[in-house]
């Protein structure tokens, strides 16, 4: 199943893989080392270099988000991202199954190259197993002297790594939310600008970066930026973790180009759609991320290319929906996820989302109007760019495309006064298959 | 169910306040000494695993501990879905029921805990033995349906699988 090159996936499955020792064994921490004999400035410039752009979903150019905290205000923090809670999104979950001590070389560069001496790592609350594992992986890292003190055993330039768990919220995974919940709050939201890399962390600077970004940093700073870029597009460099489910014959963690074909994905690493049915409906970037057609997915999943296709590549969750399910209900549930996790905090989310939610269970249910549609349409439009955070449009882009895109189904619905799949919404074959994660079978 | 008035509950053990308390001194350690109230979420998560739940008493005790409001500990315990400020049962079942699970089984497997338990969504067995739960994306949709038992995931389930793990539970 290999196809090209692995960066992030290339240890995973072997025996201990998560442990300092075998992470040294294949050469483990010494980009690290070869970081610390180099300025700081010149890490920053490989990463410019790297075109390495964010993995949590907004895509951002990592080396220019780092080129944004002010040159004369200490001290200045790194916060990681591990809440990943977007639906359909599993792959920083096996970095820190596996590979924990990429990670964590990662931060150590990141906050080498910025000077950072304090970083967090947010670890979504439900995630207890990879919390343990990270845990003991900055214990072993700590009691060998790599971090603490003197990073690297050799600089005098102290680094603390510290865990902070999460308790189950989807949005403090939306950067100024996590803040507020390390800060010990609820998870609302701030107002941006400022930034957190101008005002963050207890209104100090403050970079946030994805797990699987941070992963990286040791290639890029062993290998050079430009070998990383090389890989990618002209924008756009290294690989990406792709997390396939639904209805694909082989679901998994595929490590590809960044600009992987999106068909190819599905038809030639995942095998195809299970029963060799038709494909209906592709999510290619978390639940959020604007459906496409079956006719929409030869397309390059870059995230320049899918944005010209009128959706986002996001944080790499592909759902595939094959044609024996129900998009009325795909949506129903989808538009019920991010009613439930709206924090509350502004009118149009709040009271907007759930409104949606109810409409689309009552099409499904077979009691909808054709009106409903075009309601369903204003309610998005007017959710849409009117609230503090994303989470509002993460809920609006669904339902505006799902509606526009499979608006013959939802018209179905209503003529029919019932939902057409019966009870087979979910699709013909609804069984659990054997998954592909790197190379390890699940 | 009324959890407001103090004067009514039991008092806290005081071995168990004295574990605690060593045991957020460590956890405070993480955060700058200015800034202490940072560790609520992780004191109020070590609070509900020494002491059951997030009552009003132990809310206000983990506050304390911080220097911050009983309304700020109130405020977090509520928001976040892992507190629990009500009783549950001595163990939680919490399936996930996301587009991918549903995609590979989830619902027919929701039916079959709910039929089985004979209890709805948030509602605890007679017995006090499970709290049911419907909760979302777990992380884990390539290895879907997904649940999480007492924190602990469970992934590729089935019916059966499903049932070996509740057959397992005390």
């Amino acid at each position: 199943m290999s196809g090209g090159p692995r960066i992030l996936t290339a240890r995973w499955g072997k025996p201990d893989s998560a442990s300092l020792e075998s992470y040294r064994k294949d050469g483990g921490y010494r980009a690290l080392e070869k970081a610390l004999s180099m300025e700081p400035a010149a890490v920053v410039d490989e990463v410019k270099r790297s075109n390495l752009r964010g993995r949590g979903g907004a895509g951002f150019a990592t080396g220019l988000k780092w080129s944004f905290l002010p040159k004369d205000v200490r001290p200045r923090y790194l916060t990681v991202n591990a809440d990943e809670s977007e639906p359909g999104t599993f792959k920083d979950r096996y970095i820190l199954e596996h590979d924990p001590h990429q990670l964590i070389e990662g931060i150590a560069i990141t906050c080498w190259a910025n000077d950072i001496h304090l970083a967090y790592v947010y670890v979504r609350g439900e995630f207890a197993r990879q919390t343990r594992i990270l845990e003991r992986a900055l214990e072993e890292a700590r009691a060998a002297g790599l971090i603490g003190p003197r990073l690297g055993g050799k600089k005098d330039f102290g680094l603390e790594i510290h865990l902070h768990r999460g308790a189950g919220a989807y949005i403090c995974g939306e950067e100024s939310a996590l803040l507020e919940s390390l800060e010990g709050k609820k998870g609302y939201p701030r107002l941006k600008p400022p930034f957190p890399a101008v005002v963050g962390l207890w209104g100090k600077p403050t970079i946030i970066n994805n797990v699987e970004t941070l992963a990286n940093l040791p290639f890029i700073v062993e290998h050079g930026g430009e070998a990383f870029a090389a890989l990618g597009t002209a924008k756009s460099g290294g690989t990406r973790l792709y997390c396939v489910s639904g209805h694909v014959k082989r679901p998994g963690v595929y490590e590809r180009p960044v600009q992987q074909n999106l068909k190819k994905l599905i038809f030639e690493d995942c095998g195809g759609i299970v029963g060799d049915r038709q494909v209906k409906a592709v999510i290619p970037g978390g639940s959020s991320a604007p459906v496409l057609s079956a006719g929409e997915i030869d397309v390059s999943l870059e995230f320049d290319a899918l944005k010209a296709a009128g959706t986002m590549a996001g944080s790499g969750g592909i759902i595939v929906f094959d044609e024996s399910a129900c998009m009325v209900r795909a949506l129903w549930r989808i538009t019920r996820f991010y009613a439930e996790e709206s924090c509350g905090q502004c009118t149009p989310c709040r009271e907007g989302v759930p409104w949606m939610e109810g409409v689309l269970e009552k099409l499904e249910a077979g009691h909808g109007e054709r009106a409903d549609l075009e309601k369903l349409d204003q309610l998005a439009g007017n959710i849409m760019g009117q609230t503090i955070c994303a989470l509002g449009d993460a809920a609006a882009m669904p339902v505006q495309s799902f509606v526009k895109k499979f608006r013959d189904e939802f018209a179905r619905h209503v003529e029919e006064r019932r939902c057409p799949f019966g009870d087979h919404a979910w699709g013909l074959e609804q069984s659990s298959r054997p998954a592909l994660v790197g190379e390890v079978v699940y | 169910m009324n959890d407001f008035p103090l004067a009514a509950a039991e008092p806290l053990a005081r071995e168990k306040i004295e574990e605690f308390d060593r045991q957020v001194a460590a956890i405070v350690r993480r955060y700058p000494p200015e800034r202490k109230a940072a560790a609520l979420l992780p004191v109020l998560r070590l609070a509900q695993e020494s002491f059951g739940r997030l009552s009003p008493e132990v809310q206000q005790l983990a506050a304390s501990r911080l220097g911050v409001s009983p309304a700020r500990a109130d405020e977090v315990a509520t928001f976040y879905v892992m507190f629990h400020t009500r009783p549950v049962g001595r163990h939680l079942v919490e399936l996930c029921t996301n587009v991918s699970c549903c995609l590979t089984g989830s619902e027919r497997i929701w039916q079959h805990l709910k039929k089985k338990l004979g209890v709805g969504p948030n509602q605890t067995t007679a017995d006090g033995r499970i709290t049911l739960r419907e909760v979302e994306c777990l992380g884990s949709c390539g290895t879907a349906p997904a649940m999480l038992v007492d924190e602990e995931m469970h992934e590729r389930l089935t019916v059966e699988k499903v049932d070996e793990i509740l057959g397992r539970l005390s």
